[in-house]
């Protein structure tokens, strides 16, 4: 073999990995390379990317605070001093955006930490143990899945009461099901095989085996389906803040944006049409990343 | 096996020994699995219903009662009885029809809920025809000429289609085609001046109003529906012709169609004649599914539109608090998703020679 | 047996673009082939099928077919359009492929199916039609043909499904029939008939066969001369009968590994593969 070992790159490529660590870093890095060849991927990636820069310095970048009124700057049109026009309080829209963005990553994380490891370990156990277990948890799968997602989240908010973390556990619970469904798919398939009757066969218990073995055979898939559900679940929060459901006002959450910008929506059109651009921009970037990584992690769907 | 399994007519040597006709108890079977997530659908809106802050009697009666009003109500409302016995009720309730009264509107649930179901029926059906009718000859497009600009135009329109907000492109529907240029008619279905014109004998005003002949109902009913509609129709087109083009992929590099065009046909030919026959049930089972997403959909877009279906009635029960109201909602919307999925599964099983 | 070349090939390239490189698959292939059954034997990625599909356009979007010469009796196939190849396909040259589970239509009646492959023809009824299919699905030895015409694809064993295939690609008359892979797919018991019943209608329609294959023995058998592809490019062409003095390295050691009953030796010789080979 030439001398490649040396550098980085060399490292990475090598044909005969060293350690664990250095295969799971190699897999990555064969992953990113596959990735970078798809541009509306990479676009997809850099939005994301470009919106968790945004938040996390949105003191720095919003040159006023979002609750900062002034009547007598009400309702005007994008300008080079406020960029994305004022609202009917006279707030400043481009400092509402940019602190809503904080808002909506934390929705979006919220839901995706929560909604995850459950369906990883109600599928993974269905799938698992089979019989009475599987039937039980894979019929109250069914009937969450029998509602669509933005109707069961409305009843929950609605039982719950308006606010930002009811509509995260409002989602979070209609967003478990597909991956609780996707990973009793793959249980079932790893469960027969051949590593896992040895690591049986050496006594692990349950927990273990399916925490050690069968949920890293599975995060692959739920990572794509996470991504690519996160669009939804982005249009979700939204039509919940549109309904006043969610983010309580002052908060600048961008769907509730949206409601407040209806009133004045005929004499100023920025302030429909700008949130709703920022969500669909979102939801965009989401779906264009996740179609990338479906290609990378799980090629042979589609 | 040199002959084909289902020789003359004999049974085969282990056959059960009911008679019953081969695909009856699949379909029992299947029956009482709907059955059961019906039964868990139930438990699921009645648990919801017990979590609402709001103290239903207090709705009723209001909060200067005095107590001895308080408890009758609380007494008539089944409140005292153990839980599982109100889940009974709750059950039987809501199998019978009998939703309760909506506090916002006065009246009987099941009475509201008749007058406002066909509003978004209508406006769902418009929704599917566009879906359908733009839909699926451009997924089917989209595949025949894989890669091409035609095909990457298609999936981007529908890619932006599924990451709208579909109640946003609402707003901006209004603002453009209603506020700006003045081509659709406003909110609501029909102008102020046309309100009850028409006798509602199904409740869909375009039918009704061809049944009178009264036309300028009709064109006005349109141009109010057209907006709204063309926009569910959109976000139903994303999903469809995505779903037609995966299809039709799939089925395009199957060795029949090469078969076919060795016999001498012509590459249309054997698009539509074989490769979109083969995907014909699969697209069933997906027009199902976008229907009741439209559904969905229409909760949102109602309200926008200011549009007097099933939706705006959702979302008005919600921000009322009216327990009654949204439960009967929220139990319709999935008793409707369990049908059209169960519809489906049977015309499948009907229509595919393969399952027969 | 007549050698008159009807099909002539000269320099046939075909080329393949995928993501991360491009893919030659056949290199310059040259050959005729008249009313006689010609044999084009080769492993995977020999290129074998492509020649096939290639004769007859059918080469997958993502390729290119060049050739210095594709002439299908007094037509050029090379710089034939698409109308012109729709004459061409199932009426003049024809093509039975692998596996009947794949290549017929799932949802279409069998019948129907090979009804199809009858040229368009106002003066034919709908009865004339099925008279015509039946006498087809007796001519592959079909025993039942009324209750077969009405069958599904898969409802039918594989042994009668290549022989409804045959029918189906007969239907039209051809004179140049392609078979690729033809009994690969069949029980070894069940390849014996189809393989005769194929032999028997070309020979009595006197058409000419392609017989692509993986199994030399099989085409060594059934065919009258043999074409070896090895990575793209022919190799060695040689009759049937003389296969044992071939020349090439590569047929001496596919010979050499074939597996002969009687024969003493303990292990299977293994082809050795010489990259020299691939830049013949």
């Amino acid at each position: 073999m030439s001398d490649n070992s040396s550098t980085l790159r060399g490292w990475l490529r090598a044909e005969v990995t060293t350690s664990p660590r250095h295969a799971a870093l190699q897999r990555f890095y064969f992953g990113w390379l596959r990735l970078k060849g798809n541009p509306l991927a990479l676009f997809g990636l850099s939005v994301l990317l470009f919106l968790i820069v945004v938040a996390i310095l949105a003191p720095v970048i919003a040159p006023v605070g979002f609750n900062d009124q002034s009547l007598t700057r009400r309702l005007l049109p994008p300008s080079a001093e406020h960029w994305f026009g004022t609202d009917e309080l006279g707030r400043d829209v481009f400092s509402r955006i940019v602190w809503g963005s904080r808002i909506t990553l934390y929705i979006s994380c919220l839901v995706a930490i929560i909604a995850a490891p459950v369906g990883l370990a109600v599928g993974t156990t269905a799938g698992y143990f089979g019989g009475w277990t599987d039937t039980v948890l894979m019929r109250v799968n069914d009937i969450f899945l029998s509602f669509p997602g933005l109707i069961l989240a409305l009843a929950f908010v609605a039982a719950l009461g308006p606010g930002i973390e009811n509509a995260v556990i409002a989602i979070a619970l209609t967003a478990w099901p597909p991956i609780a469904r996707l990973a009793r798919a793959e249980t079932l398939t790893v469960r027969s095989s051949d590593y896992i009757a040895a690591v049986r066969i050496q006594g692990a218990s349950p927990a273990r085996i399916i925490l050690k073995h069968i949920v890293p055979m599975c995060i692959p898939s739920v990572v794509v389906r996470i991504t690519l559900n996160m669009a939804g679940i982005i249009l979700t929060a939204a039509g919940l803040g549109f309904l006043g459901l969610g983010a309580q006002p002052p908060l600048p959450e961008w769907g509730a944006m949206l409601s407040t910008g209806r009133q004045s929506m005929l004499q100023a059109w920025w302030l429909a049409a700008i949130p709703g651009l920022a969500i669909l921009t979102t939801s965009l970037a989401f779906n264009l990343f996740g179609d990338g990584l479906r290609d990378v992690l799980d090629p042979r769907s589609e | 096996m040199a002959e084909p399994k289902a020789a003359a007519g004999q049974p085969p040597a282990a056959a059960p020994s009911s008679s019953l006709p081969r695909w009856v108890r699949p379909l029992l079977r299947q029956l009482a699995s709907v059955a059961v997530t019906l039964l868990g659908l139930m438990a699921l809106a009645f648990f919801i219903g017990r979590m609402l802050p709001l103290d239903p009697v207090i709705a009723i009666v209001g909060e200067q009662a005095e107590k001895e009003t308080y408890d009758m109500v609380y007494r008539q409302l089944g409140l005292d009885r153990p839980l599982w016995q109100q889940f009974l009720f709750f059950i039987r309730d809501m199998l019978s029809g009998d939703f309760g009264n909506a506090l916002f509107t006065g009246n009987r649930v099941a009475d509201d809920l008749k007058r406002v179901f066909p509003a978004t029926i209508e406006l769902a059906t418009f929704a599917i025809m566009i879906g359908v009718g733009i839909g699926v000859p451009v997924g089917v497009l989209a595949a025949v000429y894989r890669d091409s600009p035609l095909d990457h135009s298609v999936r981007f329109i529908g890619l932006l289609g599924y990451s709208s907000p579909t109640f946003w492109l609402g707003l901006m529907g209004l603002i453009v085609f209603y506020a700006w240029l003045d081509l659709v008619g406003g909110p609501g279905r029909l102008d102020v001046s046309y309100i009850d014109m028409v006798e509602p004998v199904t409740g869909l005003l375009t039918v009704d109003a061809l049944l009178v002949g009264e036309y300028d109902v009709f064109w006005n009913t349109l141009s109010h529906m057209i907006l709204p509609g063309t926009i569910l129709g959109y976000s139903s087109m994303a999903y469809i012709s995505r779903m037609t083009r995966s299809f039709m992929l799939e089925q395009l590099g199957q060795e029949y169609v090469t078969a076919a065009r060795v016999k001498g046909q012509s590459k249309w030919r054997v698009v539509w004649r074989h490769a979109f026959r083969n995907i014909l049930v699969q697209l069933i089972t997906v027009i199902a599914l976008a229907y009741a997403f439209l559904l969905e959909g229409a909760v949102l877009t109602e309200t926008v539109f200011a549009w007097p279906g099933f939706g705006r009635y959702l979302t008005s029960g919600i921000l009322a608090g009216d327990m009654n109201a949204v439960l009967a909602c929220v139990l319709i919307i999935g008793v409707i998703f369990v049908a059209l999925n169960l519809l489906s599964d049977l015309l499948y099983r009907l229509l595919d020679p393969r399952t027969k | 047996m007549n050698q008159t070349p009807q099909l002539l090939v000269e320099d046939l390239h075909v080329r393949f673009r995928t993501p991360q490189r491009m893919v030659h698959a056949v290199r310059g292939v040259s050959f005729s082939v008249g009313r006689e059954k010609v044999g084009i034997v080769g492993e995977s990625g020999s290129g074998k099928s492509q020649t096939g599909r290639a004769i007859l356009k059918l080469t997958p979007p993502n390729g290119t077919v060049s050739a210095k010469r594709l002439q299908f009796q007094e037509l050029d196939i090379a710089g034939a359009s698409e109308r012109e190849m729709l004459k061409v396909r199932g009426s003049r040259i024809s093509m039975i492929m692998q596996d009947p589970k794949y290549a017929l239509d799932p949802v279409m009646r069998v019948g129907a199916q090979i009804a199809e492959a009858i040229p368009e023809s106002p003066r034919t009824s709908a009865a004339e039609k099925r008279d015509k299919v039946m006498a087809m699905l007796e001519a592959v030895h079909i025993r039942n043909p009324a209750r077969v015409h009405d069958l599904y694809p898969h409802e039918v064993s594989g042994g009668m499904g290549q022989r409804i295939m045959i029918a189906m690609m007969l239907m039209a008359d051809p004179d140049l029939l392609i078979a690729d892979e033809p009994t690969s797919a069949l029980d070894v018991t069940v390849r014996m008939q189809v393989l005769a019943i194929l032999d028997d209608l070309v020979t009595r329609r006197g058409l000419g066969l392609i017989f692509i294959s993986h199994d030399l023995n099989l085409v060594a058998t059934f065919c009258d001369r043999v074409l070896i592809m090895y990575a793209g490019r022919i190799v060695e062409e040689c009759a049937a009968a003389d296969l044992q003095n071939a020349k090439h390295p590569y047929t001496r050691g596919l010979l050499a590994s074939l597996p002969r009953i009687g024969s003493r030796h303990q292990k299977l010789a293994v082809l050795n593969r010489d990259p020299a080979w691939l830049n013949d």
